[in-house]
């Protein structure tokens, strides 16, 4: 009973990994009162961007070494996936575009991104077959040294990659920066009125940016451990899924706080796999109750919206765009 | 004097344009579609080799080459420009409905359940008037739920009703799983339930259906008080209140309009094209609509264009992507270029950009 309780929440917590840094991601996007729904194809970028990076490193090196099979794909990650926010950033921020207009066409886009260079990455080097990074992956996979001493403990707690003890660090951090710190502040400023921050003296245009990318940056992660630590380094078209919407939901879930999305994303994580951990599940069954993480949230927003407690609200300004000469 | 150097003019200034000429703007929106087109096609020429002059060619010869296809690109494009007439009204009020994929869904959904349950037990003009209905019905239960509670606790209707596409989803999947409890859990082809053909052409009776769903929505909009009402909403929720709009109302009665337009969609798609459904049946129109609709500002007439550009641009690169074998996600970017150029050349519609000299100039003029 014990061993599968402990592999289900082992489960969970990979599940909940991808969820977890694309939440992040998205709360410091949308403190900055920008609603970014382009999260999912960055997402998609940010995986495909560490595959390509990770696949042309492994093409050139005769062997390669640890620290340059984590170290690109990462790097190539962060740099995809801020891009990828930057195009955002500009169209919403400097070019005032309509954020859900083009948090979805950049979602189309990402997406679009992502399935063809996955489908096509080795033909375009001239090679066949499916996309495979075993060395990379299993540098993306390396335990703890000492998780297996410690028995179920470290089986259940320490048996994952760095990366998913790092989704955890990023929540930790981005919280106390966001509380705690003046620049967490005016971050919080500029999403709840833009035009009271900048009155202030607060840089309204940097500050928007900068939030954007970063969390763009942080959300691309996500798609990074998908596809190195959780599918040990091969790509499937449209196997990152929906996640990329769920993590959006968690932001809900977490009140737009990091510290909380910690455990929203761990719940979302084991409603996603709860289905499969439950024997004698008829298939239909299994398709009503992966409906729950998407129903928690709906219930989740009605909730607050009736409640009004003001720290439980979307930041004020979410989804509008700042033009200084608008009063 | 050494103050005023230290607060120089920034180069470049932005101010609101008050109006813009028509023919200016369109200018605008040509030329942002026209370098679209050419990183588009650049980008396909850096994946592919197809030299850029040639991928319109290709790309007309995939959406128009053959009658079939032609019928083909017409018939996706009367699909897309459904939802986007759906999503209209609720969007033109700032009612963020996200939600167009699932409400279409659903309505699809309740076509299929009443060709699986009823099959041949009543003619079939009977059964797709049924199938109208519960469709119909569908959409409109799937977008007055965020619409209720936006009307009543002012929820946010982005978030909710992109929930709602996900419960949809699995309600589709569910309903398979019912249906196929063992092997493929893939429906097959029903036989009931087929939309009459017109002059031997499958399609041409859904494309009908909807060029007059798109003159009445248009002249919905333009000429009716439900249509005045509509806009005052979307402009300022409190010049609504102050000239007597009861604006709950607005909203519930617009998001039933939607919601049933979308369920119609459904039908369509059902009916006239798949006589099956899987959870993916709608395929990302319901987004592709919201983006359809608001860069043709709410004009039925504008969208049916806007409509085959987006078809003509994922039809065709997809074909050119066959030809390569390579993915036919390709098309996905390439849609993804240029509406990138169509969304950021609204700013230059809306807004003027001073350059420095050209202040300087303005003002020496004086």
């Amino acid at each position: 009973m014990i061993n599968t309780i402990a592999s289900f929440i082992s489960a969970a917590i990979i599940q909940s990994i991808p969820l977890l840094y694309g939440a992040t991601g998205e709360i410091i996007t949308e403190k900055s009162g920008n609603l970014n729904l382009g999260i999912p194809g960055i997402m998609y970028v940010g995986g495909i961007s560490g595959i390509i990076g990770g696949y042309i490193y492994e093409r050139m090196a005769v062997e390669p070494s640890a620290f340059l099979c984590i170290i690109i794909p990462l790097l190539s990650t962060l740099i995809g996936s801020g891009l990828m926010a930057l195009i955002y950033s500009f169209l919403t921020i400097t070019l005032r575009a309509n954020q859900n207009v083009t948090g979805l066409a950049l979602t189309t886009f990402g997406i679009g991104i992502g399935n063809f260079f996955g489908g096509s990455l080795l033909k375009l080097f001239g090679e066949s077959g499916s996309i495979s990074l075993l060395t990379t992956g299993n540098y993306y996979k390396t335990k703890l040294p000492f998780a297996d001493d410690l028995g179920l403990f470290g089986e259940t707690f320490l048996s994952f990659g760095f990366l998913a003890y790092l989704a955890i660090a990023v929540a930790i951090v981005s919280s106390i920066i966001l509380n705690r710190t003046r620049t967490g502040l005016n971050l919080r400023a500029v999403g709840e009125n833009p035009a009271t921050a900048d009155a202030a003296g607060i840089n309204v245009t940097k500050y928007k940016y900068l939030a954007t990318v970063i969390g763009g940056a942080i959300s691309g992660l996500g798609g990074l451990y998908f596809v190195m630590d959780y599918t040990a380094g091969a790509w499937t078209n449209n196997g990152f899924g929906d996640r990329g919407w769920l993590a959006v939901a968690i932001v809900i879930f977490a009140l737009w706080k990091p510290s909380s999305a910690i455990f929203s994303s761990f719940l979302f994580g084991g409603l996603y796999i709860i289905c499969v951990k439950i024997p004698g599940l008829s298939g239909a069954a299994k398709e009503l109750i992966k409906m729950l993480p998407y129903l928690v949230t709906i219930i989740v927003l009605v909730f607050t919206s009736a409640r009004k407690k003001r720290e439980h609200q979307p930041p004020a300004h979410l989804g509008m765009s700042y033009f200084r000469e608008d009063r | 004097m050494t103050d005023n150097k230290k607060i120089r003019e920034p180069l470049l200034r932005i101010t609101k344009r008050p109006s813009i000429v028509w023919w200016k703007a369109w200018i605008i929106l040509a030329v942002a579609i026209l370098a679209g087109f050419l990183l588009g096609s650049l980008v396909i020429y850096a994946l592919t080799d197809c030299a850029p002059v040639k991928v319109f060619k290709s790309l007309f010869d995939g959406t128009f080459g053959t009658e079939r296809r032609t019928w083909f690109t017409l018939q996706q494009t009367a699909m897309l420009l459904c939802v986007s007439l759906a999503v209209t009204p609720a969007f033109k009020m700032r009612f963020w409905n996200i939600g167009a994929e699932g409400q279409v869904l659903v309505g699809a959904l309740a076509a299929v359940t009443c060709i699986v349950y009823i099959e041949d037990m009543i003619p079939n003009w009977l059964l797709l008037i049924i199938m109208v209905g519960s469709s119909v019905i569908a959409g409109m239960i799937w977008a007055l739920i965020p619409a209720f509670f936006k009307a009543k606790w002012n929820t946010n209707e982005t978030l909710f009703t992109l929930m709602m596409n996900y419960i949809a989803m699995q309600l589709v999947s569910f309903m398979i799983m019912v249906w196929v409890p063992n092997g493929s859990s893939v429906l097959p082809t029903q036989e009931f339930g087929w939309l009459p053909a017109i002059l031997d052409k499958k399609y041409l009776f859904s494309i009908l259906v909807v060029v007059v769903l798109s003159v009445l929505m248009y002249i919905y909009l333009k000429t009716t008080k439900h249509g005045y009402e509509i806009a005052v909403v979307g402009e300022s929720e409190n010049t609504a209140k102050y000239i007597g709009i009861n604006v709950k109302k607005v909203i519930l009665r617009t998001l039933a309009i939607s919601g049933a337009l979308c369920g119609i969609a459904g039908f369509l798609i059902v009916a006239g094209a798949e006589h099956t459904i899987t959870k993916d049946t709608v395929g990302g129109n319901g987004f592709t609509a919201i983006i359809v609709s608001w860069m043709s500002k709410f004009n039925p007439l504008i969208m049916a264009f806007s409509s085959l550009l987006i078809v003509f641009l994922q039809e065709g690169s997809s074909r050119i992507a066959e030809t390569y074998s390579l993915s036919d996600s390709i098309s996905d970017i390439v849609t993804g270029i240029v509406l990138f150029f169509i969304i950021g050349c609204e700013f230059f519609i809306n807004y003027k950009v001073n350059v420095r000299h050209s202040v300087k100039a303005a003002k020496e003029d004086k």
